[in-house]
């Protein structure tokens, strides 16, 4: 590993002042950072330690009836968070379906929206790849792309974005908060992450230097508690990145029929790929495997492979959001997860 | 420049001068503190053989910068036992032969005693698994592991039960 500078400031305007130095990393619990830092595929000259940070380990109910959630609250202390998991059940769901549960222990909230690309030419430190050295190329076109994006990609990047947490955070419209140099600010998830398009190297609209203080879920979003669920399909039961994902939530009028829907999928883009149109095409209508269908659609319109190796996975995907659809329906389970990995058996 | 840091290892306390911000709590441990229980498997948070519990909660040692560690509770298998007596996870995993050449099971233990602690599994075999999913084992040893973690999670709720 390269040698770097460590700093351990003791307060918010202490790192985001030390984390105004170009070449600067910020460090939390590193499960990510460490590993990319062993492979060289990240090589930060200072390190600023923002683990011991007071005030950004907090889960917070608000007065509007929202939540907000600590940068360093730990992947696994927001799962088992008796109110969090009930008010927020798909977002619990979605943050057990991750890793293992060591690295759950360890991870943090903020942590989880910074994580890389799993891409393997980008994780490999050696092939051309325009996010790890720009204007190297991609060297993933025209290879091994099973992992690899069907929505939002560009000739420079074809990568998609790992996370589990970040799918139902974009279906709930949650916001980062954030603080730099010229103070705080904040950014909806779903204009956090970028797509590649020229510049994959920008990977989030955070400004050089600014630090993630916390994520919030706006009063909304506590609204679909009773019909939400997070759906990963991957290549074996536990301990997998998603192949695909969806989160799915409904609420349901006095009438029967779908008031409000929200569908975000995972493992199709470099964000979470949350289309309006499937969403409206839902709201209105009588919950059926039709309309879901049409969701689907509409959420994978103007999806196409980089390769034969991930064509697979517009139809995968556009089942998966379907099964999604028809267990948010059904009703969040008493337990979550209702199982333990396995997304078969469930409703 | 050194890094101080005040750790509880195994129950004692330690003041560390780090003078090296990259070393990793693993080698810490491994190599600086002859703690050689916790094992390098992959080094890169895979394998989950060098899980110890830090401030009671499982986590991969290979991961962790020690630095980041300044005022933490350290547990690994060689602080698990009192005395001659094991800890009933040790002792599961004798009973139920949940290894086979050895390499893995520090990390295997240090687990599944997160695992009970964190109680969410339960005895449930798929919930177990589900659990212990962190931790790999190349001989293939699942099925003694996932026997001794039930026989070991069953006995944790009897004692509770008769607390």
């Amino acid at each position: 590993m390269r040698h770097f500078d460590y700093i351990r400031p003791a307060s918010v305007p202490e790192a985001v002042a030390a984390g105004q130095v170009p070449g600067t990393a910020y460090l939390a619990a590193g499960t990510n950072l460490v590993d990319l830092m062993k492979g060289g595929v990240a090589t930060p000259e200072r390190i600023v330690d923002i683990t011991r940070l007071p005030g950004l380990s907090a889960i917070e109910r608000l007065p509007d009836g929202g939540t907000r959630v600590g940068a360093l609250v730990r992947n696994s202390d927001l799962a088992y968070d008796p109110a969090f998991a009930k008010t927020y059940p798909m977002v619990a769901e979605a943050l057990l379906a991750g890793a293992s549960a060591q690295l759950r222990n360890a991870a943090t909230a903020g942590g989880n929206l910074m994580q890389r690309t799993r891409c393997q030419y980008f994780t490999d430190a050696v092939s051309p790849c325009n996010k790890r050295a720009p204007g190297s190329g991609c060297a993933a076109l025209g290879h091994a792309t099973r992992i690899h994006a069907v929505q939002g990609w560009s000739e420079h990047c074809i990568a998609t974005h790992p996370s589990d947490f970040c799918v139902p955070l974009a279906a709930l419209d949650a916001v980062v908060e954030t603080a730099g140099p010229d103070g705080t600010r904040e950014i909806p998830l779903t204009a956090f992450h970028r797509l590649p398009g020229d510049h994959p190297e920008r990977e989030t609209d955070l400004r050089p230097g600014e630090l993630i203080t916390a994520l919030r879920l706006p009063p909304e979003a506590a609204s679909f508690r009773g019909r939400a669920r997070y759906l990963k399909v991957r290549d074996r039961t536990s301990y997998a990145f998603a192949v695909v994902s969806a989160a799915a939530a409904l609420t349901f009028k006095a009438d029967g029929r779908i008031a409000q829907a929200r569908l975000a999928l995972g493992g199709l883009a470099l964000k979470p790929w949350r289309v309006a149109e499937a969403e409206a095409a839902l709201a209105g209508q009588a919950p059926s495997p039709e309309a879901y269908a049409k969701a689907a659609d509409a959420a994978l319109a103007g999806a196409k492979p980089t390769g034969e190796a991930n064509a697979f996975k517009i139809e995968l995907a556009r089942r998966v959001a379907i099964r999604a659809l028809n267990q948010a329906a059904a009703g969040t389970p008493a337990r979550i997860p209702a199982l333990p990995a396995s997304p078969f058996g469930i409703v | 420049m050194t890094i101080p840091l005040r750790l509880t290892l195994n129950g004692q306390p330690r003041e560390i001068d780090l003078d090296d911000p990259r070393v990793t709590l693993l080698d810490l441990l491994r190599e600086r503190l002859g703690l050689t229980g916790a094992k390098k498997g992959c080094d890169r948070g895979q394998c989950g053989a060098c899980t110890v519990l830090v401030d009671g909660r499982r986590i991969n040692s290979c991961l962790t910068l020690a630095a980041s560690l300044d005022g933490a509770e350290i547990l690994t298998i060689e602080g698990l036992a009192e005395g001659d007596r094991l800890h009933p996870v040790q002792a599961a995993f004798i009973a139920h032969d949940g290894f086979q050449c050895g390499f893995c099971t520090p990390g295997q233990i240090m687990s599944a005693v997160g695992l009970i602690r964190e109680g969410h599994a339960g005895t449930d075999p798929e919930r177990i698994r589900e659990g212990m999913s962190g931790n790999l084992c190349r001989c293939g040893a699942y099925a003694g592991i996932l026997d001794a973690v039930q026989d070991a999670a069953a006995r944790a709720e009897h004692r509770e039960d008769a607390a």
